[in-house]
């Protein structure tokens, strides 16, 4: 096992490393910050200093390891538009993008999981029918397509709901969150439901595989045939039996949530991780695209080596491939 | 060889019969072969180049679906902010956005499917190494990838199309890796090698056809995630200008109007976007069904 790890680690290392020359060269590539930084007006004098003080006159071998020794610092440079440091400017948005992620996810779970056991239960029915037709449609329209619906059905027509912002926040140990007032709430809900479509299709087609498969298996039978209720059968077996592969896709799927919140949070306003990579994607915003990108980099990273980990400690094949 | 050509025919006769026992299906295929000709066909039946900025008529800008215009003709879904007609600017996006999705999804076909074959037929580190290069860009969502590619690459229809495939030449890969490997073992590729004929013939003449069916059903969603994925982009302004409009764009356009209740400014070319991205979903589905060898007949 402690090979096994080790590799598996020594990998995960040589995949950042990677990954940062990769972003740092494609992203230097792209065009002189200077020009973004300036106006076109102002003297040589100024730009030759501003080029000095941001070391963009060195090699970009050296401009790399420099940024690199500032990465081991947490030090992860400066944004040319806000004149913050990235790494607060980044932690500011993060508490936003959280609150929508896990509020999507528990809509997906909360509405996927009976929806999937119906359709399931009941395979040929008109309802089950129809369910299942919705998460074709969760997984092929384009969210930001069902964002743009949801905005013109509940904020412009019924003028329900906000058509965008987060919204009064409130304070909870430092971290400013929307879900403690309705209000909060009123502004919350359609990104959720929004970023939660998508996950809703999958966790819906997950239930029903699982519970078509566990419906025809003796041990349903032996429940039914000891007396049970429909209820019990369904709530406490079926259940129990499919949650498994469902809680691996769920947590595989937080990282995605994660990204997927670019596009929801580009639809409503909502001022958060996704909405600042696209805002700095577009005016050239280098230390800020950088930081970003090694951080989700990184997140998929500790994602996958987790998972591995946990794989080759439920499936003792996995590691004996791994060590031949 | 007459009689290989026959029993292709009746392959295919086969299939056709197996397909239309789905209505939806057939109801999607039409979608798409409409879809399609309204997009070659549509310089003859736009009633305006809605890109040719002399034919724009600012005193047409935001009329009402059914308005007849200062051109003489009704507007049927509207014009937009500059007088474009909306119906002739979906027309023309739809041209963009399919050749968008078909070219990615041809290059991530061929670009994922040679990476696929390469590490089934080597084996060994080779396979190894690669293979776990491609599951870690699955892990990845699409879009996340496609956003930053079309960050790294910059802005226009090549970098667009190149940076499509590289987000999801993964999918075609893990697929053909998978169908291969199951023939890789399989003794008429044993027999095939033994024979003094060159590697590439076996790999395309012997292995690729058997790894061929899998790889169309995924090559047909996965043009569907194209033209989704490049309407996403567009819409975060990061896709295609104005000026080479596909329907991303349209919407994008129109999404500022929107609050001001204009909506058939972004609708329209919305539910064209969405009908040919899930028309060609369910056909990909039906084509899975009828290719799973495991389906009972």
């Amino acid at each position: 096992m402690t090979g096994f790890f080790i590799q598996r680690l020594l990998q995960a290392l040589a995949v950042v490393a990677a990954m940062s020359v990769i972003v740092f060269v494609g992203v230097y590539a792209i065009g002189n910050p200077i020009d973004v930084m300036i106006d076109p007006a102002s003297s040589q004098a100024l730009r030759t200093a501003l080029i000095k003080r941001y070391g963009f006159d060195r090699p970009l071998f050296e401009q790399y390891f420099i940024f690199m020794g500032n990465v081991f610092r947490g030090d992860l440079g400066e944004s040319f538009i806000y004149r913050l440091p990235v790494t607060s400017l980044i932690f500011t948005r993060l508490p936003a993008t959280l609150e929508l992620a896990v509020c999507a996810m528990l809509i997906a779970t909360c509405l996927g999981i009976p929806l999937g056991l119906w359709a399931g239960y009941k395979p040929d029915a008109i309802s089950s029918k129809f369910i299942m037709g919705l998460s074709v449609l969760g997984f092929s329209v384009p969210t930001f397509w069902v964002g743009l619906l949801l905005i013109m059905a509940f904020a412009v027509e019924l003028g329900w709901l906000p058509s965008g912002g987060r919204g009064p926040v409130s304070d909870v140990l430092g971290i400013k969150l929307s879900i403690t007032s309705l209000e909060g709430w009123s502004y919350l809900i359609l990104p959720a439901f929004n970023l939660a479509l998508f996950k809703l299709g999958l966790l819906i087609r997950l239930a029903r595989a699982g519970t078509v498969e566990v419906m025809s298996s003796d041990y349903v039978r032996f429940a039914r045939a000891q007396g049970l209720s429909e209820a019990k059968v369904v709530g406490l077996h079926v259940l129990k039996n499919i949650s498994i592969p469902i809680v691996t896709v769920f947590g595989l799927e937080f990282g995605s949530t994660l990204a997927f919140a670019v596009v929801t949070e580009t639809v409503f306003n909502w001022p958060g991780m996704g909405k600042l990579i696209i805002d700095s994607i577009t005016v050239l915003d280098r230390p800020v695209m950088v930081a970003y990108l090694i951080l989700v980099v990184l997140l998929f990273v500790v994602i996958n080596f987790i998972i591995d980990l946990v794989y080759g400690q439920l499936d003792p094949r996995i590691r004996v491939r791994a060590a031949s | 060889m007459s009689r290989i050509v026959e029993s292709r025919w009746t392959r295919l006769a086969d299939f056709w019969s197996d397909y239309r026992q789905s209505r939806v299906a057939i109801v999607a295929l039409l979608v798409i072969v409409l879809v399609v000709l309204m997009a070659i066909c549509a310089p003859l039946i736009a009633p305006q180049d809605p890109y040719n900025q002399a034919t724009l008529d600012l005193a047409a800008a935001r009329m009402k679906p059914g308005e007849t215009g200062p051109g003489g003709y009704v507007h049927w879904l509207g014009t937009d902010a500059a007088g474009r007609d909306v119906y002739s600017a979906i027309l023309y996006g739809l041209r963009t956005s399919l050749l968008v999705g078909v070219s990615a999804g041809t290059f991530a076909l061929l670009l994922g499917g040679a990476v696929g074959l390469m590490a089934a037929y080597n084996g060994g580190r080779i396979e190894a190494l690669i293979m776990r290069i491609v599951d870690l860009q699955l892990s990845v969502p699409a879009i996340l990838m496609a956003l930053v590619l079309v960050a790294l690459l910059g802005q226009g229809l090549g970098q667009l199309i190149v940076a499509l495939a590289l987000a999801q030449y993964a999918y075609f890969a893990r697929t053909a890796h998978g169908a291969a490997s199951a023939e890789r073992g399989k003794d008429y590729i044993e027999a095939a090698l033994a024979t003094p004929l060159p590697a590439s013939h076996v790999l395309f003449r012997h292995l690729l056809p058997n790894a061929l069916p899998p790889l169309m059903v995924v090559a047909t969603v996965q043009v569907a995630n194209s033209i989704a994925l490049e309407a996403t982009l567009s819409f975060l302004g990061l896709g295609l200008p104005l000026t080479q409009p596909s329907l991303g764009s349209l919407i994008s356009n129109g999404f500022q109007f929107m609050l001001s209740g204009r909506y058939w400014i972004s609708v329209y070319p919305g539910v064209a976007l969405m009908l040919t991205v899930v028309a060609i979903n369910l056909v990909g589905d039906q084509v899975r069904y009828v290719l799973n060898p495991r389906r009972s007949r």
